[in-house]
Parts: structure tokens; C-alpha cells; sequence
């Protein structure tokens, strides 16, 4: 069961990795959407390190949003999904599986990078370490949360924006803790409070996330 | 098999729930108009001003109504889900889409009065405080419902995909409930549903509940009326289905 489920998680890494421009595409609109923000307010230090890392948790966001319909949609349109669903693992850890690859190769990557673009809005080193460990426990609670929109949205009209719509109130949380630990960082108090909620909140969409996913992936396949 | 769960199944026949609708609409109909009136009386003539907020305190008896109202809906559509789900019991999936609408109504009104409240009171029409906000995200989450439930060309899989939606969404309402008290905010706590006596007066409580049980007959009487419609639309389309087999 684990090397199956493993093996599930690693073809979804290397598919995503050898077609190369989806995992460096996410990544390059993360980069590129930030950068935005200073161009357009203005080169104010005070303000931009203020914004900062708000900013940076807003358009995580938006780049996990614009990776999840890639989640299910290409192995539902040619049958792999429904292949799945016959193997004897749970639905409910397929799911795991798409969502654990779809966070080490969106998730990940904009955590890593996330302090170079935090050093452009000039946010220092507490903020960047506190930000950095804030997007490390709550990106993986935005690809788990998607996973349940990419499933209700499959074979939907005008799915994407259907997509939005669904996921990101439920995104809120994470964006509003995510971004109160890097902020608390910077005003040098504890990240301890946010964190600790931000690891809640990835815990309980752990629980929770694969069965809802999962009864809306088995309906569609009905 | 107990005598209440056969009821339950008994609703689920189309014709069996239409006689019931029609017999219960004229009640809760009249009921409302009523409560309304009787409502809009005590709270605008009768209820004396406020000895802080002068009369603009009225406004709540319109606003905490509709705020109720939008929690109720919100978990009457849950409830239906869960409801549909487990035993694909045909009657909920129309009650929970027939709801959502409703309840999207519910929440534009009591942010629409909370702003025109918050405006005099605290000198702002919005602040970003966890009540507002969450209240805001239940708006999303119910035009979220609305679209997902008519995003599929198959009737059936939008009602299953917004049941699920409406299940998952529901781990805000308990957000909503207790955001005032477990955030400090602007938005003072709740004053009626309290474990002690409420902390309002009698005299400004009496217009608040006759108000509240007004909103909660609109409720039932237009979900009776577009649960209705829906059933007469599937059985027009399934005589439409019928005779374009037969031709």
C-alpha cells in the first residue's frame, strides 16, 4: 500500500516535472504577480515592507489556485482516474497522494523562493524567517483545501472560475494566519500564536480534506 | 423502521409534499404578513430609542433577523446535504437549491444594514474585523453553491457536488457564531442567546423576536413556493422527455 501510494505521488512529481513549464510556469507567476505590487505602489521601503509579506501569502494563493485544475482534470479526461478509483487503495489517499506531489511542485518551490521576493520588499530577517515557516505549514494546507474544489469542479462549464469561486473563502484562514506570523516576526513578538493555529488548521484539513475530496471524486466517476 | 423515519420517506413522493406545501403556504403566508406588521410596528413606533444610539438602533431590528436568518439558512442547506447524501432522499437536494438563494439574500441584507448601523455607530461603513469578514466569506460560499449546483449538464452531479460544497463550507458557521467572542472586536457580542437572561429590554426584545419570526415565515413560505416550482419544472420536462420519445 505504501509503495503504491508512493509510486502514485512520484509519477505525479515526474509528470509534472518533465513537462517542465507547469512546475517553472507556477513559480515564474508567483515571481512575476509580486513584482507587480512594487512597481505599481511605488519604491516606498516603509510601505513595501509593510505589504510584504501579505502580498507574498496573496499570491501563493493564486499560484496554488492556478495549479489545481491540473490536479485531476488531464487523468480524468483520459481514464486514469477512473483506473484508480478500481485499485484497492482508498479514493481518500489517491487524494492524499495528487495532493502531497501537487504541494512539492507548487507549495514548495514558492516557500523557497518566498525570502528572495521578501528581500525585494525589503522585509528583514525575523520577517522572512517568520514568513518562510508561516508558507512551509500553510502552503500545504492550500493544496489539500484545492484538492476538494479541483474534484467538485471536474467536468464543470467554465470550470476555472467556478474553481476560484469555491476555493479561495475557503482559502481565508490559512491567508489570514499565514500572514499574522509574518507580520508578528517583523514587529519582533512571537510567531508561536499564528503558527500554532496555521498548524491546526493543516491538521484538521489533513483529517478532513481527502473524505470530501474523495466523495466528490467517486460522484463525478459515477 | 420508526413511524418518524417513514414520514421522512413519505415527504420524499413529489405529490404527497405538493399537497402539503399548499395546504401549509396560505398559514405560513398569512403568518408572516402578520408578524411583519405587528414587527414594523413595535420596532419603528413602539420601542423606545436607544439612550446611546437615538433611533438609529432600529435599524437592528431589521439587521439581527437577517443575520440569524443567514446562519439558519446555511444550516438548513448543510443539514439537506447531509440529508442527500446519505440516503438520497430526492426532496432535500430541491430544498437545499431552492434555500440558497435565500440565503444569499439573508446575508446581503444584514451586511447591507450592518454598514448603514456601522456608519453612524463606529464612524465607518466596513472594518475588516472577524465578524464582517466571516460573514462575507458565507456570501461567497453560498454563490459558490448557487454556481457549482448549475455548472454540470447533469442535473444530479451539480446537486451532489453542491451538497458536498455546502457540507464543506460549513465549518464557518460555527466561525461566525463565536467570532465576536473569540476575537476583541467592533462587533459587540451576542445579547439575546445568552446562557443568562438576554441583556436587552423587554421592550426592544418583544419586536426583535416578532421580527425575527417574520423573517423565519418569508423563509418557509418562499422555499415552500420554489420548492413547488422546481417539482412542477421536473415534471414538465419529464412529460416533455415523454412525448419527444413518443413522437
Amino acid at each position: 500500500m505504501v509503495a503504491a501510494w508512493l509510486a502514485i505521488a512520484r509519477r505525479d512529481v515526474t509528470l509534472a516535472l518533465r513537462r517542465g513549464a507547469d512546475a517553472i510556469l507556477v513559480l515564474a507567476f508567483f515571481v512575476f504577480a509580486s513584482v507587480l505590487f512594487p512597481l505599481a505602489i511605488g519604491p516606498y521601503p516603509a510601505i513595501l515592507r509593510q505589504i510584504g509579506p501579505g502580498v507574498i501569502w496573496a499570491m501563493a494563493l493564486l499560484a496554488a489556485l492556478l495549479s489545481l485544475d491540473r490536479l485531476f482534470q488531464s487523468d480524468y479526461e483520459n481514464g486514469t482516474l477512473d483506473l484508480l478509483a478500481l485499485t484497492p487503495m482508498p479514493v481518500e489517499l489517491v487524494v492524499l497522494a495528487k495532493a502531497a506531489s501537487h504541494w512539492l511542485t507548487t507549495g514548495l518551490p514558492v516557500t523557497v523562493i518566498a525570502p528572495l521576493i521578501g528581500l525585494m520588499f525589503e522585509v528583514d530577517g525575523k520577517g522572512l524567517a517568520g514568513l518562510t515557516a508561516a508558507l512551509g505549514i500553510g502552503t500545504p494546507i492550500l493544496s489539500l483545501v484545492g484538492s476538494v474544489g479541483a474534484a467538485l469542479t471536474l467536468g464543470a462549464r467554465r470550470g476555472g472560475v467556478l474553481l476560484a469561486l469555491l476555493v479561495l473563502p475557503l482559502f481565508v484562514p490559512a491567508l489570514i494566519f499565514g500572514a499574522a506570523a509574518a507580520e508578528a516576526a517583523s514587529f519582533g513578538l512571537s510567531i508561536v500564536p499564528a503558527l500554532s493555529v496555521l498548524a491546526g488548521l493543516l491538521l484538521v484539513s489533513l483529517a478532513l480534506a481527502p473524505w470530501a475530496a474523495a466523495a466528490a471524486l467517486r460522484q463525478a466517476l459515477d | 423502521m420508526s413511524a418518524s423515519m417513514s414520514a421522512f420517506h413519505r415527504l420524499a413522493n413529489p405529490t404527497r409534499f405538493l399537497r402539503l406545501a399548499d395546504a401549509l403556504l396560505p398559514w405560513s403566508a398569512g403568518l408572516t404578513v402578520a408578524l411583519l406588521a405587528l414587527g414594523l410596528y413595535l420596532g419603528l413606533v413602539a420601542a423606545p430609542p436607544d439612550y446611546l444610539q437615538g433611533d438609529t438602533v432600529r435599524i437592528m431590528y431589521v439587521h439581527v433577523p437577517a443575520a440569524w436568518m443567514a446562519l439558519f439558512v446555511y444550516t438548513t442547506i448543510a443539514a439537506a446535504s447531509a440529508v442527500a447524501l446519505v440516503w438520497r432522499h430526492a426532496l432535500a437536494d430541491v430544498i437545499a437549491q431552492a434555500a440558497s438563494p435565500l440565503g444569499a439574500g439573508f446575508t446581503v441584507v444584514a451586511l447591507a444594514t450592518g454598514s448603514l448601523w456601522g456608519k453612524p455607530m463606529w464612524g465607518t461603513w466596513w472594518v475588516w474585523d472577524a465578524r464582517l469578514t466571516s460573514v462575507l466569506i458565507l456570501l461567497f460560499l453560498y454563490l459558490g453553491h448557487m454556481a457549482l449546483a448549475h455548472a454540470f449538464d447533469d442535473r444530479a452531479r451539480g446537486a451532489r457536488a453542491a451538497a458536498i460544497l455546502a457540507l464543506v463550507g460549513f465549518v464557518n458557521v460555527p466561525i461566525i457564531k463565536f467570532s465576536v467572542d473569540w476575537w476583541s472586536t467592533l462587533h459587540q457580542p451576542a445579547s439575546v442567546s445568552r446562557l443568562d437572561a438576554p441583556a436587552i429590554d423587554p421592550l426592544m426584545l418583544w419586536p426583535l423576536l416578532c421580527m425575527a419570526l417574520a423573517f423565519m415565515g418569508y423563509f418557509v413560505s418562499v422555499l415552500l413556493v420554489r420548492v413547488k416550482a422546481e417539482l412542477l419544472e421536473a415534471r414538465l420536462r419529464t412529460v416533455r422527455y415523454r412525448d419527444a420519445g413518443a413522437r
